[in-house]
């Protein structure tokens, strides 16, 4: 982790992902309000916040689960607030849940290869006949998952159903998901939520990764503040819904706004 | 105490995702194979042959069920209907253009397939005991239906009498020949269930059923293969149908009424949801249940019954240890049979040394 941190971005060709002003009402509460982000190629960008602050609302509306009020996302130019998640998935998103959403009846392999369902294309017939074309596919995705899953280190793990698996575990094998998709953007809700300091080490080490070895842009929403600053190109602060500061770690560390956020305001200054 | 991995290394991916990467489990089959084609057919009583060829029918529309309630997680309480929609379209063209079985069976299957995907509609909105009702009231609109409409169900009696099928100038005409018949599509069925599961759409049936909402997050649409799986799963119901309408010689909806749509839940469900075997176990069972208990009875029931009660105590009999049965299950064994199998293959994997 610790050379990272002087690692500087070289942004090429510009934002890959921009949210312009999108908001998000539930009834009478609102959830994000007039938030822009900008998601530079080959970044990791962190959204911060305290609970409740709509660091969540804000990543579903990028991958496509809510639509935004007002507003809208663009990727790679192309406008995606108003396309399915399945769509959205097939243009190179893909993500991670804060409470992970593995399918608990497959086995780690097949949870990969569910990855890359949108990379594959046998149909029915293909697959009720299988033998030729879905053999074929399956084999060759089957060398793409078997990848990932040496980097992951999840060899003696790939035919245990997830639902076996120990937490840590757990979340390795949804970020396996989420990077057999082959995304060019990966979106991340608490990848350390709830992990050991070592569980953490090892997943900001595969973050880092996935992020300079496979060129992929990350979006991440974390809690713990040393791995944020450690590991962040840009940070966004969201609070009540609100964005209200942005910029390098430093930057958002010295920012009043933040401070107060999180820790709150003496009560003379509130007078 | 044969199955075992142990010793067994596959060099290639083909090998590891084989449907049998033991060589014990392919003698198996090989074994199964000779028996089912060679030895069952010139050995067993033609009675006895009526049976099986009941249980293969059943195991193609549990395939069906079993793709959608175990493999998808949707429910359905209509595939009676779908089963009597396959049944009435191959009696209808068999009878007015004669057509043959081949071009009436998957015409009997697509049509059930369409219906079926009518009737799953409300999956797209609803889950659980909401799309329980709404099949349920497929189910009965569809009964209604035929009934009522003659250009359907050919007439006041509701029922369409069909000749046995034949290829090529030999007819399928004797319990022994119909046994081949069935056969034939009994296998067709589960090797395509069986190869349906492992690929990419059956994978995506599972994750449909066990998180639908990280399903769709890496780019499944899930309204499309809630649909597909109704739209399979019916297609499996209707050729069930088509079958039995070539077993008895004859389409009538009393074969396809609510109880059958009942009998083929409690046959995945005793069998083993999410599982081939399962379901082929499941048919098996429960298709036997009645014929044992009914020869159960004629053997030790004359002791505490008279001829004429007879008939009675045996169909009150049936639904009490049916129903029983189920409650068993769901109890103690809620993944079925196929589930005491695994037990038992797990315990003698490591027999005699188990630790």
């Amino acid at each position: 982790m610790a050379g990272s941190s002087a690692r500087r971005l070289a942004p090429e060709g510009g934002n890959q992902l921009v949210v312009e002003g999108v908001s998000k009402r539930f009834g009478g509460v609102v959830a994000v309000q007039d938030v822009s982000l900008d998601v530079p190629r080959g970044a990791i960008v962190s959204i911060i916040g305290p609970n409740g602050a709509g660091k969540t609302s804000l990543l579903n509306m990028i991958s496509g689960f809510y639509k935004p009020d007002t507003g809208r996302v663009v990727l790679e130019g192309q406008d995606i607030t108003q396309k399915k998640p399945s769509d959205i998935a097939a243009l190179g998103i893909a993500r991670t849940f804060q409470n992970i959403a593995l399918f608990s009846g497959l086995t780690v392999l097949d949870n990969l290869m569910l990855g890359r369902h949108v990379r594959m294309k046998a149909g029915v017939i293909a697959s009720v006949v299988y033998w030729g074309m879905a053999q074929k596919e399956d084999i060759a995705h089957r060398e793409a998952c078997e990848e990932i899953i040496d980097f992951l280190k999840l060899q003696d793990l790939r035919k245990q159903p997830t639902a076996a698996l120990a937490y840590g575990l757990r979340k390795r094998v949804e970020l396996g998901r989420a990077l057999a998709l082959e995304p060019s953007l990966l979106l991340l809700d608490e990848p350390m939520g709830g992990m050991n300091q070592d569980e953490k080490e090892d997943m900001a080490r595969y973050i880092l990764d996935v992020n300079q070895e496979r060129g992929v842009t990350v979006v991440l929403i974390e809690h713990d503040m040393g791995v944020v600053m450690d590991i962040s190109d840009h940070v966004v602060v969201l609070d009540r819904g609100r964005r209200i500061a942005a910029g390098t770690p430093d930057e958002v560390q010295r920012d009043p706004a933040v401070i107060q956020a999180y820790l709150g305001s003496s009560r003379s200054e509130r007078a | 105490m044969f199955h075992r991995e142990s010793g067994v290394f596959k060099t290639t991916y083909a090998a590891d995702m084989a449907l049998y990467p033991l060589p014990i489990a392919k003698w198996t089959m090989i074994a199964l194979a000779v028996i089912f084609v060679l030895i069952v057919p010139m050995m067993v009583h033609e009675y006895y042959l009526s049976i099986l060829n009941l249980i293969f029918i059943a195991i193609v529309g549990a395939l069906g069920l079993n793709i959608l309630v175990g493999y998808t997680g949707q429910i359905s309480i209509g595939h009676g209907a779908f089963m009597s929609v396959g049944a009435y379209t191959a009696a209808n063209l068999a009878v007015k253009l004669g057509l043959p079985f081949w071009l009436t069976l998957p015409a009997g299957g697509l049509m059930a397939a369409l219906i079926g995907v009518v009737v799953g509609m409300p999956s797209l909105r609803i889950k659980g005991l909401y799309l329980a009702i709404a099949t349920l009231a497929g189910q009965l609109i569809i009964e209604w239906t035929i009934n009522r409409v003659p250009a359907i169900s050919g007439g006041a009696q509701a029922s369409i009498e069909v000749d046995r099928p034949s290829l090529f100038g030999f007819a399928f005409n004797t319990q022994g020949r119909l046994y081949f018949f069935l056969l034939f599509f009994a296998v067709i069925a589960i090797v395509a269930t069986l190869n349906l599961v492992r690929s990419r759409i059956g994978r995506a049936f599972v994750a449909v059923r066990d998180q639908d909402i990280a399903a769709e997050i890496i780019g499944i649409n899930i309204y499309r293969y809630k649909l597909l799986a109704f739209a399979i799963s019916s297609f499996y119901a209707g050729v069930c149908g088509v079958l039995y309408t070539y077993y008895f010689g004859i389409a009538n909806y009393e074969q396809f009424q609510l109880i059958v749509s009942i009998d083929y839940l409690a046959m995945i469900i005793i069998g083993g949801l999410g599982s081939v075997l399962g379901s082929i176990l499941g048919a098996t069972f429960v298709t036997l249940l009645p014929i044992v208990i009914r020869i159960f009875m004629e053997n030790v029931g004359g002791l505490f019954f008279t001829a004429a009660e007879m008939a009675n105590v045996i169909s009150g009999l049936r639904l009490g240890v049916f129903g029983g049965l189920i409650i068993f299950f769901l109890i103690v064994e809620p993944e079925g049979l196929n589930r005491l199998w695994r037990n038992i293959r797990s315990y003698f994997r490591v027999w005699p040394f188990s630790y």
